[in-house]
């Protein structure tokens, strides 16, 4: 990182203790909108979600300390156990499908080929399509009686499938469709990262005559460490934080088996007014978050090939 | 529509009907004045925090840096109770401030600038400050100028993801007049549902349009740029 080295203060050449006031008033200055918004709205709320996860609250704030009752309700309550497995498995559901559809798809679209810009643009329109705007699409595709999931199934002679109000299927209905509106960018992100890898290396191993396989292995894959570890760590963080879709499509339920963190945190502040429960998941929500990024830094470092 | 593969016949009913339905014209609106604001707000809150970090040393730079990098380790949704407790006792539900004032500082934002930065060779910030230039003249008479391609980017970037907000503005907004698009497309969606598909077609069309065109447009520098703050 070439950042530790341009932070280090340095030393200006006139040391006049007038000057350096006026340097630092002014260089706060510039960051001071910055400061103000981040404390008000990251900061503050944060030390405030925490603060609140040990109340009993609602809306109107704080009235009862009950210490750790919160947590302990929740790691016992199966709600809340539900919801913890519905967003395992839509995480796993999504992010490993997602990034290896969006890899295909930009392997695909990185050859040099007459009219391959209108493959990289479709494949990238997803990404300005609104989570709401493609929820609905999806919803009507899952209708049962009109949605052309039940077309296929009837016209190959299966019985229709209500995907959306089946507990077995809803959480995978929503998983497909967050795949497609997910795809769109982490596409866009390692298209760039391909496009970034030094054609003399494709050069010399077509002169070489070695095997496309072989090349992807070898070349593209190390090469593209970086972008394919950052849209990991992106889609992780991203899957954990859905809502959108699960709102429209399902609402959580049926029988709570699409309830995931964030729309679980949701219900319960605004919903069901306990804005103590609501902020005991959200500090959960955080830990996991960072935890994962912590994670996936420690274990990324090792693999990941930079130039 | 009764889920024939092709259409019998083709007009632009639904697209006359879907404005009768639900105020989509104010809700567009809405959505074009937030997604405007927070797009102006976020470039100079940005800016102005980039061009610190690139060009001025003083004391506890480092330590706000760090700050910048902790901001991106909180999911946002963590922290939406107290966000929307704030808005209320403020009296900002409903309104533009509510939607828009919080997003205004994005640490993403600030290092996608500051890589740019960078790359602006330190000499021509020495040349004005020997010719006496004042810093925040050279900030937006030199840096914003030969920035407006990484400012562009980081624009569309802010304008796409304004527009397709979701969850806040669901918390913020509960009058007609103050909704904006995507919370309509929910509204839309629940009154016609069982009764015309068709018409809620109609506004999901109405409302992907912009930011579609506006992806289309600028596809190639979000790629470059996202590329660019995201790994170096």
């Amino acid at each position: 990182m070439n950042d530790a080295r341009d932070l280090q203060p340095v030393p200006s050449q006139k040391s006049l203790p007038k000057r350096n006031l006026f340097a630092f008033l002014e260089g706060w200055l510039y960051l001071l909108p910055s400061i103000i918004l981040f404390g008000v709205f990251v900061f503050y709320p944060m030390f405030r979600t925490i603060y609140l996860s040990f109340f009993l609250a609602d809306q109107m704030g704080p009235f009862e300390f009950v210490g750790l009752e919160n947590y302990q309700y929740i790691l016992s309550s199966d709600s809340f156990q539900s919801s913890v497995k519905a967003t395992i498995l839509f995480v796993l559901y999504t992010v490993p499908a997602g990034i290896l559809l969006a890899l295909f798809l930009a392997l695909l679209t990185n050859e040099k080929i007459k009219g391959i810009g209108i493959f990289r643009t479709l494949f990238s329109s997803t990404m300005g399509m609104s989570v709401a705007a493609s929820s609905v699409i999806w919803m009507f595709m899952y209708n049962p009686s009109i949605g052309v999931f039940s077309r296929i199934a009837e016209w190959l002679g299966f019985p229709a499938i209500q995907w959306l109000q089946d507990p077995d299927y809803a959480l995978l209905a929503v998983s497909l469709s967050t795949v497609w509106m997910n795809a769109g960018f982490a596409y866009l992100i390692i298209l760039g990262g391909l496009q970034n890898i030094d054609t003399h290396l494709y050069e010399n191993a077509k002169v070489a005559g070695v095997s496309y396989l072989y090349q992807l292995r070898r070349i593209t894959l190390p090469m593209l460490s970086p972008t394919l570890f950052f849209i990991v760590t992106v889609s992780f963080i991203n899957a954990f934080q859905t809502f959108g879709q699960i709102d429209i499509l399902t609402k959580g339920g049926p029988v709570e088996s699409t309830n995931v963190i964030v729309y679980s945190i949701y219900k319960d502040a605004f919903i069901n007014n306990d804005v103590g429960s609501a902020s005991a998941q959200a500090v959960i929500l955080f830990f996991c978050v960072l935890l994962l990024t912590a994670l996936q830094f420690k274990l990324g470092e090792r693999k990941v090939h930079y130039q | 529509m009764s889920g024939q593969l092709l259409p019998s016949s083709l007009s632009l009913n639904n697209y006359l009907e879907v404005f009768q339905k639900v105020p989509l014209l104010t809700y567009l609106l809405n959505s074009f004045v937030t997604s405007a604001i927070v797009m102006i707000g976020q470039l100079l809150v940005s800016s102005l925090a980039a061009f610190a970090f690139v060009f001025m040393k003083f004391k506890g730079r480092d330590f706000v840096f760090f700050l910048f990098i902790s901001t991106m380790m909180i999911p946002w949704e963590a922290t939406m109770v107290p966000n929307f407790m704030t808005i209320q006792s403020l009296g900002w539900t409903n309104s533009y401030l509510g939607l828009t004032i919080p997003f205004f500082a994005l640490a993403f934002g600030t290092f996608l600038l500051r890589q740019h930065f960078k790359t602006i060779p330190q000499e021509l910030y020495e040349a004005s400050q020997v010719a006496g230039i004042s810093r925040l003249r050279f900030f937006w008479n030199v840096i914003l100028p030969v920035s407006r391609s990484s400012l562009i980017t980081l624009g569309i970037y802010s304008f796409l993801t304004n527009w397709n907000m979701y969850l806040w503005p669901l918390l913020v907004t509960n009058t007609e007049s103050a909704r904006t698009v995507q919370i309509g497309l929910k509204q839309l969606q629940t009154q016609e549902i069982a009764s015309d598909w068709g018409i809620v077609m109609a506004g999901v069309v109405i409302v992907i349009l912009p930011t579609l065109l506006l992806l289309f447009a600028g596809q190639k520098k979000l790629q470059k740029g996202l590329t660019q703050g995201a790994i170096k």
